[in-house]
């Protein structure tokens, strides 16, 4: 039997950066098994890139340590850490031409000749770059350079990838096409990845998990449909997807179930995170397309009646902006408008385990950071 | 609309172009056309032709085998009297006197003679006058000055001369000094840069990985050459190197030497000196070169697998050499016209080519001599521009 160590354990690692300051990154468990993908997920500042550096070598923790294969890696300068990098920018060798960038790791392992010309060759055709080999990095677009820099970091068989925000700087539509082939690239070798970006569709649809950063701190880690459906604070909530927040203040509370009375007085339901007792300021998230109306009301609990503001269609759904009696404003995400206008009273609804109250406090502080 | 639309570029670039005009016309008059007429000099030859405008003529018209023909002596005679009496003789006395040491005085001796009455019927009479006007060589100097153009400042400026049978020949070995010069000027030169090379390239690297904030006053530091003139900067050299200047006595004081090293006049001097003037030009271009190198580069190649020493050499270093081409080419060239700094702390045997030219343009006045010297530095230094332009394209940034 052999002992299952994950791939990389970060074990109460810490990050402070000399001149004071709130830590870069603390208190950070994380374990990466072989073979997953996981994303670092959050905004500027959070700590998600100093963690990722801190993994490739060029940062030092502070405290704490990072195992590789139960090996630490304190010592292991990021030249001996095997590891394959890709930059944002990503960092090709403008006098190098495509091959000679991708050989580079082989050459600096002495691997020469036919046996490196072989190993080129077959990365470059599976990032789809054959035939572009003898150009310089000045000469390929964007998206061409983003798979040089894949190639490089592939080709001398990492035990890990490393990817700092590798597709924000291309377009739209070249990114999710990017995104496909680095899934693609990912299940057919069996890579282990972990790949830090601030845009959370990027992680949704790429990871296998998803750890979401603010503070420095992993605020949530798990697959990306708990990060989604099930957040565990109000940061989470606010910052991975879109949320109605809803300010109100706890009535009752029966296990994992609350009651929140809302400005207007209307009394609506939630799932309770934390310890919260009645009398405590909340926030109720609720996402837009949970949110269920129609003409007639709608049949599940935390029926209530909003005023329809306005109503943007947005091709493929369209969404209506509803004032609440007594303060606060809700977006709601249907397949269509049709039928609803400006001005007009709106029965709305939405079922109690999709809406999760957290502390206002948190939330309110969390909200902040999410927007800064 | 669309007629109007069409014009516009064209509006725009005569707008572009009125804009750079004025300094244009500037540049010039003041720089470019002054530099072109005093160059020139070094190839046109008229100060024979304006005194003895027939002389010229029949000079041009003579094969130059052996003497010359009666008529164009009694020409030449006629025309020293009369170069004589108008005080122009002068002019044409140095220019041959360039050519053939001695010319001055046999025109002198010569004039006065036909002045005092003497005949002048041809070569006959003058050889009575001076043997020397039936040798070949007089008569071959003045067809060397007939003009319009003439190679003798460019043969001159390389050491060489022509005959009285226009071969070109070496001049005597004690006349022989531009060569020598010219190629000190290149080493000191090239010495100048690589040093530059040498003590720039590490402070250029630490300013370019220092965050601006701490690399800003280091470059004021590195720029303060610049604002100070060059005569008190070597003059301060000359206070701290000179036999009992600061440096000496310091490395006296500690016991590190006995006797005072001799620092300063003499190439040492020189080498010290211009280096400090001119680092600012290596690091600066070098700075910028590094400036945009991102810093991610080195961490891919790290990551890569290179150890620190061969990510530098095989990652960094290539990325800088457009600014060291560049750099070393500003030093290089700058270095090759430098005058006064040779001048205040090197010795008599450092001074560079510029020395001469000034020479020739404020002293001798022998201004086709200092074009001639200029032509032959300012060639070289096109060669030099050129050839790093090329460089620089290979090695993209």
């Amino acid at each position: 039997m052999t002992v299952a160590f994950p791939l990389v354990e970060f074990r109460g690692v810490e990050k402070r950066y000399v001149g004071g300051g709130p830590a870069a990154v603390a208190d950070l468990d994380l374990a990466i098994e072989r073979g997953e993908f996981l994303t670092l997920l959050g905004p500027s500042g959070s700590g998600k890139t100093t963690t990722l550096m801190m993994l490739a070598g060029f940062e030092t923790p502070s405290a704490g340590e990072i195992l590789l294969g139960g090996a630490s890696l304190a010592d292991r300068p990021p030249y001996r850490r095997n590891m394959g990098v890709v930059f944002q920018n990503y960092a090709l060798f403008p006098h190098m031409s495509v091959v000679e960038n991708v050989a580079f790791p082989l050459r600096v392992r002495g691997i020469r000749g036919s046996e490196a010309a072989k190993k080129v060759a077959n990365v470059l055709s599976l990032v789809k770059l054959e035939g572009l080999g003898d150009r310089r990095p000045d000469a390929l677009s964007g998206g061409q350079r983003q798979r040089v820099a894949l190639a490089r970091a592939l080709v001398f068989e990492p035990d890990l990838v490393l990817m700092d925000e590798p597709l924000g700087a291309l377009d739209r539509q070249l990114r999710e096409h990017l995104q496909a082939e680095i899934k693609r690239i990912q299940r057919a070798l069996g890579l282990t990845i972990v790949y830090v970006t601030h845009d959370q569709g990027e992680a949704l649809t790429m990871s296998d998990r998803i750890a979401v950063f603010a503070g420095g701190r992993i605020q949530q880690i798990g697959r990306p449909d708990a990060i989604y459906e099930k957040p565990q604070n109000a940061f989470v909530a606010a910052f991975v997807g879109e949320n109605n927040m809803l300010t109100g203040t706890v009535v009752t509370r029966h296990d994992d179930q609350c009651a929140i009375r809302l400005p207007g007085g209307q009394i609506v339901r939630a799932m309770a995170t934390g310890a919260m007792m009645p009398g405590d300021s909340v926030i109720a998230a609720i996402r837009p397309e949970h949110v269920e109306t129609g003409i007639t009301p709608p049949a599940c609990c935390n029926a209530i009646e909003a005023r329809v503001e306005e109503l943007a269609y947005h091709g493929d759904h369209s969404r209506i902006r509803a004032a609440l009696d007594g303060g606060g404003t809700l977006v709601i995400r249907m397949p269509s408008a049709r039928g609803f206008a400006a001005g007009q009273r709106l029965p709305i609804g939405w079922c109690t385990d999709r809406c999760f109250a957290f502390p206002a406090e948190d939330g309110a502080a969390a909200w902040r950071k999410a927007v800064a | 609309m669309p007629g109007s639309r069409a014009k516009l570029p064209e509006l725009r670039r005569w707008w572009r172009f009125a804009l750079v005009a004025p300094l244009l016309l500037f540049l010039l008059a003041s720089f470019v056309a002054p530099v072109l007429m005093m160059l020139s000099r070094a190839v046109i030859d008229r100060d024979l032709e304006r005194v003895w405008p027939d002389s010229a003529v029949a000079l041009r018209q003579w094969d130059g085998e052996g003497l010359p023909p009666e008529a164009l002596a009694r020409t030449v005679a006629r025309e020293i009297r009369t170069a004589r009496q108008e005080g122009t003789l002068n002019q044409v006395a140095n220019r041959l006197n360039y050519d053939m040491v001695g010319s001055r005085s046999l025109l002198y001796a010569t004039a006065d003679r036909l002045h005092a009455g003497a005949p002048a019927n041809g070569i006959a009479d003058l050889a009575r006058i001076d043997p020397r006007w039936e040798r070949p060589e007089i008569w071959a100097a003045m067809r060397h000055a007939d003009g319009p153009l003439t190679s003798h400042y460019l043969l001159a400026a390389l050491d060489r001369r022509l005959d009285a049978d226009d071969r070109i020949v070496n001049v005597p070995a004690e006349q022989a000094v531009f060569t020598n010069i010219y190629l000190r000027t290149f080493k000191i030169s090239a010495i100048v840069a690589l040093l530059c090379i040498a003590l720039g390239y590490p402070v250029a690297y630490l300013l370019a990985s220092l965050p601006e904030r701490k690399a800003n006053p280091l470059l004021i530091l590195i720029l303060l050459p610049f604002w100070t003139s060059a005569l008190v900067r070597t003059a301060a050299w000359a206070v701290f190197l000179q036999t009992n200047g600061v440096v000496n006595n310091a490395l006296q004081a500690v016991g590190l030497i006995d006797a005072p090293l001799q620092l300063i006049y003499n190439r040492l001097g020189v080498y010290i000196a211009m280096t400090h003037v001119l680092l600012p030009f290596f690091i600066l271009p070098l700075y910028g070169v590094m400036k945009g190198i991102p810093p991610t580069a080195m961490r891919a190649a790290s990551s890569l697998g290179a150890p620190p020493v061969r990510a530098f050499l095989s990652v960094y270093l290539p990325q800088t050499l457009p600014g060291v081409a560049a750099g070393a080419i500003i030093v290089f060239t700058l270095a090759l016209g430098y005058y006064v700094t040779p001048a205040l702390v090197g010795g008599g045997a450092d001074q560079m080519i510029s020395a001469s030219i000034a020479f020739y343009t404020n002293q001798s006045l022998n201004w086709g001599m200092a074009a001639a010297l200029s032509l032959l530095l300012l060639l070289p230094l096109l060669l030099m521009i050129f050839a790093g332009r090329t460089m620089v394209r290979t090695v993209p940034a």
